[in-house]
């Protein structure tokens, strides 16, 4: 086969793999010291342990194992390995690890998945010692030629330099530290001392986006390719009853059109004649009960769920909730409603698959190489070893591309009736609106207690929604993986684990689980709950005649790290001080993937429901800042995606399908939309929290809240939309 | 067989009238700059530019291209010397997945060829592609670091 497409590294890949040997450690039992892999040398570089390579002309390879999305991961993981290796950045070069590399090394680069906002706070801790590893060995390997204790040695941009100023750069070591035995132990530097992370440094990937030459998932492009369009059943779970190709077939470019049970797909010589042809392809669908679902049903079955009586799982008790709500204090009741949503990563779903001589293939954007590699497998009916997933930058991801799948299956699906031929199948904007893994829809009841003082006494909350760990992920919902038997984590994210000092707490969890296929969705509960908690505050706050920030800072005195992002944030926006005349504040805090987040919104709100931002102030705990500019873009980031999502998004279902196609009627926000962001990047050390999703959590709620005080109207429903309220 | 120049070489694609440039352009020429993210015209990821003016390729027929210059990002630098449009989006840092960014600087070299010097209303205006990322604070950013960078690089060489 022959292929046009450049695969970074491709070659040294080649050899990189001969001259591995054995694999140390192992990715279950304490991940401590990074494999060792080769005892290298050559052209290539020699091999100081899985994740360094250093080349003779001083080039340092640093390994990077997980996705690049947009997230910034693949040029902030290596700079922890550099940090401790004490190399010069600017020499440093990122080789893409591949799932079935890893697979064949007992998985020696650990976990894959860019997914959960943990990528930096799960490898964190053996990326740096990976780093710190290779760093000692180089300084051994020069200790030893000069005959000198390594004690006497230091190294730095590179280069060992002894005490008596003798020197010699990595790239003249590599070989002879390729063969030292690595250290049991280092010690990892005080990020205090941190040269390289903690630097705001460009990014790895930015110059070939910025020239046109970066390639995703969908550039991929190989002699005799043909290309793929799919329509799956518009109802969930439906199946093809009978198809009539007879106007597809015949067209010009039509190689095939394929039955295959649960969608149909034309194969042509470009993708415009497969999607053009597609539509003349007849399919009479078995949707069966589900095709009378609609948004209407799916809303009093969410409802029944806060009614119920049976089937509902506790996920945290504290006292006794029914007796301090009927203690005779003021009682607070409402229901909140976050409605599903698509994801809609501008790269559309696609997956490109060469099915040949028993070997599969897969030119994929994925956020989980492994799970791509294990479906690929399992679709195609082969071993794991017989498929090759070659990784490509993702047009986005989202969570899309993490968990589900169901791209891979449908693109090895297609190729499979077409084998010893490369396929691109590529989804429509449509199929990719219509067949998205959604955030799920959730319904809340709260109902809260106040005492004579207007201090909180209870606090309780239903969530009624569908389940994605129970139907995406397929898991029982036990510990530790649930916070109590019954309780989809995700559901109860924020508000089953707040912080706050109430002393009565009752969060239950109603699993729901409607036809509509749910899946992780950027920030995924937080996205939704920290809405619920957050306004709920507010109302409490409100309620008790108090400052929506005092009352909160007296609710956390037990929980320092929130009310420090919470304390930043408000002074930073300057909570308290005069506004011009029509300009109100909203503000709110969560901890969402390891960080703590906070938002202060400065909004007005015209008589007709039009929303002006006039600042939207973004803190966030990181615990350390990797790379500050990527936390800064991550952050500015989040807050569009977080708008567009409260002020537009909703994913409605109508005879059981979705009713909504592309950018005309699921809307995206754009740039004349963008408030003024102002970040405030607070890291205050001791901890390692997650930056790709956090600065979602806190947003919508602080511009509800601002919302509130402007207009006296309380949202508790999203979109904006649909409560008679529009953006500026 | 339809006729065009792509980034200044001669072209040609045997495809019916009706295909829209962006899939003539990335199926059949294999220039992969321009993205496919909607195709009906809504974000934008598809911009080239069609003899200067700035179009949606995916809702663009071929034939209405026939014979005249298309510049795809691919393009866009000269002589491998970065487009100042795309020496501030490195500088500031604008890019996340990137998959739209192509488009969005071929909209804003697009707009700074008719207006070197533009306001945030007149970037609000000519910016109206998709960004699912969120870049945009960044991009009204670069967009007038490369005005600036443009009027710079122009000076010396009218006096």
């Amino acid at each position: 086969m022959t292929t046009k497409f450049a695969i970074k590294f491709a070659s040294s890949r080649r050899t990189f793999l001969k001259r591995s040997a054995a694999v140390g450690g192992g990715l279950a039992v304490g991940f401590n010291v990074p494999a060792v892999l080769a005892q290298g040398k050559g052209t290539e570089g020699a091999e100081i342990n899985g994740w360094v390579v250093v080349r003779p002309d001083e080039t340092v390879i640093i390994r990077y194992a997980r996705a690049e999305m947009g997230q910034g991961s693949k040029t902030s993981a290596p700079m922890l390995v550099a940090e401790e290796l004490e190399c010069d950045w600017k020499k440093v070069r990122i080789e893409q690890v591949l799932a079935s590399d890893n697979l064949r090394h007992k998985r020696a680069w650990g976990d894959m998945a860019s997914v959960g906002s943990r990528t930096i706070r799960n490898s964190q801790e053996y990326l740096r010692k990976a780093g710190a590893t290779a760093r000692e060995m180089l300084i051994a390997a020069a200790a030893q030629k000069w005959d000198v204790p390594a004690s006497e040695c230091k190294a730095s941009d590179g280069v060992v330099t002894h005490s008596s100023g003798r020197r010699l750069s990595y790239g003249k070591l590599a070989n002879d530290a390729a063969k030292i035995e690595p250290p049991k132990d280092v010690k990892l530097k005080d990020p205090k001392d941190w040269k390289i992370a903690g630097k705001p440094m460009q990014r790895v990937d930015i110059p070939e986006t910025a020239m046109g030459k970066q390639r995703y998932g969908i550039d991929v492009q190989m002699k005799g390719m043909l290309y793929a369009a799919v329509a799956q059943s518009p109802v969930f779970g439906g199946k093809v009853r009978s198809m009539d190709a007879s106007k597809a077939e015949g067209r010009r470019g039509v190689k095939k059109v394929a039955n295959l049970d649960t969608f149909v797909a034309v194969i042509a010589d470009n993708w415009w004649r497969a999607k053009e042809a597609l539509k003349l392809v007849q399919v009479d669908w078995d949707t069966g009960a589900n095709g009378n679902v609609s948004s209407a049903s799916l809303m009093d079955f969410y409802r029944a769920g806060l009614d119920a009586k049976e089937d509902i799982a506790v996920a945290r008790k504290v006292g006794d909730v029914d007796q301090a709500l009927a203690s005779g204090g003021k009682v607070l009741e409402a229901e909140y409603f976050t409605p599903y949503l698509a994801h809609s990563t501008l790269e559309p779903q696609n997956c490109t698959v060469l099915i040949k001589d028993g070997k599969v293939d897969v030119w994929v954007p994925t956020q989980n190489a492994e799970a791509s590699l294990a479906t690929a497998a399992a679709t195609a009916g082969v071993p794991l070893d017989a498929v090759m997933v070659h990784p490509m930058q993702l047009g986005g991801g989202f969570g899309r591309r993490g968990g589900g799948q169901d791209f891979v299956r449908i693109g090895v699906a297609v190729a499979k009736t077409m084998e010893g031929t490369p396929v691109k199948t590529l989804w429509s904007r449509e199929e990719d609106t219509q067949h998205d893994l959604y955030r799920p829809a959730s319904l809340v009841r709260m109902k809260g207690a106040l005492d004579a003082s207007g201090n909180p006494v209870a606090w309780y909350s239903r969530v009624s929604s569908t389940s994605i760990i129970a139907t995406l992920a397929r898991l029982p919902l036990k510990p530790p993986l649930a916070p109590a038997e019954g309780v989809d984590p995700q559901a109860v994210a924020s508000i089953f684990d707040i912080p706050h000092a109430i002393p009565n707490i009752r969060v239950e969890y109603a699993q729901r689980n409607a036809h509509v296929p749910v899946g992780f969705w950027r920030t995924v509960g937080h996205s939704q709950n920290p809405f619920v908690r957050e306004s709920f505050m507010d109302e409490l706050a409100l309620a008790a005649g108090k400052d929506p920030l005092e009352f909160r800072r007296a609710l956390l005195q037990n929980a320092p790290k929130d009310l420090g992002i919470l304390e930043a944030t408000a002074k930073a926006a300057n909570w308290g001080s005069p506004l011009p005349s029509g300009v109100f504040r909203g503000i709110a805090e969560t901890e969402a993937y390891g960080s703590y987040t906070s938002a202060v919104a400065e909004l007005s709100v015209s008589d007709k429901g039009v929303v002006k931002i006039h600042r939207l102030v973004l803190g966030i705990d990181p615990g350390y800042a990797v790379n500050p500019d990527n936390i800064v873009a991550q952050m500015q980031g989040s807050a569009v995606f977080m708008l567009t999502a409260m002020f537009w998004g909703e994913i409605t279902i109508k005879d059981g399908r979705v009713e909504q196609s592309n950018f005309h009627d699921y809307r995206m926000m754009r740039l004349r939309e963008m408030p003024k962001v102002e970040v405030v990047l607070a890291p205050s050390g001791g901890f390692w929290g997650g930056v790709g999703e956090p600065g979602q959590a806190s947003i919508a709620p602080a511009v509800c809240n601002a919302i509130y005080a402007a207009t006296g109207k309380r949202i508790r429903t999203l979109p904006l939309k649909d409560q008679g309220i529009s953006m500026a | 067989m339809i006729k065009l120049t792509v980034n200044g070489k001669p072209r040609s694609a045997d495809v019916e009238p009706e295909m829209p440039l962006l899939w003539v352009l990335r199926d059949v020429l294999d220039v992969k700059g321009p993205k496919f993210g909607c195709g009906i015209a809504q974000c934008g990821a598809c911009t080239v530019h069609v003899n200067g003016e700035p179009v949606r390729s995916c809702s663009f027929p071929v034939s209405a291209a026939a014979g005249k210059r298309i510049t795809t990002i691919e393009g866009l630098s000269q002589n491998g010397k970065p487009h100042p449009v795309q020496a501030a989006w490195i500088e500031h840092q604008v890019p996340q997945c990137g998959y739209c960014q192509g488009g969005q600087m071929m909209a804003a070299a697009a707009l700074l060829k008719k207006n070197p010097n533009p306001s945030d209303k007149d970037i609000d205006d000519a910016m109206t592609n998709i960004c699912r990322c969120g870049t945009y604070a960044r991009m009204r950013e670069a967009i007038h670091t490369a005005a600036k960078a443009g009027r710079g690089a122009k000076k010396p060489a009218k006096a």
